[in-house]
């Protein structure tokens, strides 16, 4: 394997005094909310959904760029993507629950729109995974996932939308933008509103950093293949 | 001079029409397919009869989500056997070698599908009333169930025919079909409970519009990238 080149070393480090930072921020630097320390878990769980979503966004176009072009890497990168997002989001529905049961006195609400939106997106990603796993030619495997992953992502608005409308007789829309949060109770002060963004933009780095490695892991099973099939000739 | 009888358009017709009756034909001999999905949607109705302890009034209320569930796991069986059929008796191959679009491929099989899946609920209805005493001929009923049985074919052959090249083939369907089929489900159940109930059609329009957009997006994704699930 090729050693790290300088960026992503230093990547590794900004990522990790980041996150300590926006830990500080998120307990010391943010006030404490009227609905109590609970609200604290948002500055967290936000951040990861939104990454894990624009994660499982890039996947798609990855899956598209495949598709079209037929390069490996392309296949590389749309798997990273899927993997790292998938523990990202699954943080950010932990986060979520955990959060909920403080706020709301239950773990889950089938009637949230977009709580169970999420966990639809996660089984769909989660099968991609189970999809892989069981198909050895790794042409097959890269068309075959690519195909999933594009039928997955343009099934996820329509879910979305068909799961707001069966709800919307009985309860009113939620928060469904970043826009809309901003707006929220949850950021009445500047200083959350700094955290807010800072640790949005904290993660972010947190997952470009971990899709790099995830890359360069990737390419490193490219080569292992191609090294196999050789030696098997 | 182009003779109008070997146009393009009309050999794709012809690839499709040999390949659902090709389906169809070798079905009716055999009839394999057929009587397995049935027991298998009967004995689902049966056990939703013990786990669900039905008294008159609850039974109303769920009637379409036993349905629609009895639908979903009877077409995934029905889903796995045509592909697995094509794929182990050498079909595919063969079919591939013809000269014709691999969307042909496609609509001939999704076709016969939805013509097994409409089959199957056709006499599954009937049944159900039977057994509880509900009259399910709503003309607005049977409307859904046809656009739901569509969408759901359409993405179903696309994921059947990937999941049959796998290893772990048959579980494999279900994982893949159902959370990608959830708004069918969705928007089948409440429209389904909607005309049982007999609610204004006007107020179960954004679920048949759902329906309605679901499948002609999906069918459109599904036949565009068949090719690359096919191609060897």
């Amino acid at each position: 394997m090729q050693p790290q080149p300088l960026a992503l070393k230093v990547l590794n480090i900004a990522s990790a005094v980041l996150l300590a930072i926006a830990t500080g921020m998120v307990f010391f630097y943010a006030q404490l909310a009227e609905s109590g320390p609970a609200q604290r878990i948002f500055y967290f769980h936000v951040a990861n959904a939104w990454v894990g979503m624009l994660g499982f966004l890039a996947a798609a176009v990855a899956s598209v760029a495949y598709l079209r072009t037929h390069d490996i890497k392309w296949d590389v990168v749309e798997l990273a993507a899927i993997e790292i997002s998938l523990v990202f989001f699954f943080i950010a529905i932990m986060l979520g629950s955990i959060w909920a049961k403080a706020e709301w006195n239950t773990w889950w609400r089938w009637e949230d729109n977009r709580l169970v939106t999420a966990a639809i997106m996660e089984m769909i990603y989660f099968a991609y995974m189970l999809l892989r796993q069981g198909i050895e030619d790794s042409d097959r495997r890269a068309r075959f996932s690519a195909v999933y992953a594009l039928v997955g992502s343009l099934s996820v608005p329509i879910t979305f939308m068909s799961i707001r409308w069966a709800n919307a007789l009985f309860h009113p829309l939620v928060i469904s933008t970043v826009s809309d949060a901003i707006k929220t109770p949850f950021l009445a002060t500047s200083e959350m509103k700094l955290t807010f963004f800072f640790c949005l933009f904290t993660f972010s780095v947190i997952f470009i950093n971990l899709i790099w490695h995830r890359i360069r892991l990737g390419n490193l099973e490219q080569k292992v293949e191609q090294l196999k099939l050789k030696v098997m000739q | 001079m182009h003779s109008k009888k070997n146009s393009p358009v009309r050999n794709f017709f012809r690839a499709v029409g040999a390949i659902i009756w090709k389906d169809l034909s070798t079905e009716f001999r055999s009839r394999e397919l057929l009587s397995a999905v049935l027991i298998f949607a009967l004995l689902v109705i049966l056990i939703f009869n013990f786990a669900l302890e039905l008294d008159v009034k609850t039974r109303t209320s769920v009637t379409s989500g036993v349905l629609w569930v009895t639908f979903a796991f009877a077409g995934t069986i029905g889903l796995n056997r045509s592909m697995a059929v094509e794929k182990d008796r050498g079909c595919l191959e063969g079919l591939l070698l013809a000269p014709v679009d691999r969307s042909a491929i496609y609509f001939g099989k999704a076709i016969s599908n939805l013509a097994f899946m409409l089959i199957i609920e056709a006499i599954i209805l009937p049944v159900y009333s039977l057994l509880y005493n509900t009259n399910l001929f709503n003309l607005g009923l049977i409307g859904v169930i046809l656009l739901g049985s569509v969408g759901y074919v359409a993405v179903g052959t696309l994921l059947a025919s990937m999941a049959v090249q796998t290893r772990t083939r048959d579980v494999l369907l279900p994982i893949l079909l159902f959370p990608v089929v959830i708004p069918i489900m969705i928007a089948a159940v409440k429209a389904s409970n909607g005309f049982l109930q007999g609610i204004a059609i006007t107020e179960l329009m954004p679920y048949i519009n759902l329906l309605l957009v679901y499948d002609v997006i999906f069918i459109a994704v599904a036949f565009m990238v068949f090719d690359y699930v096919v191609e060897e």
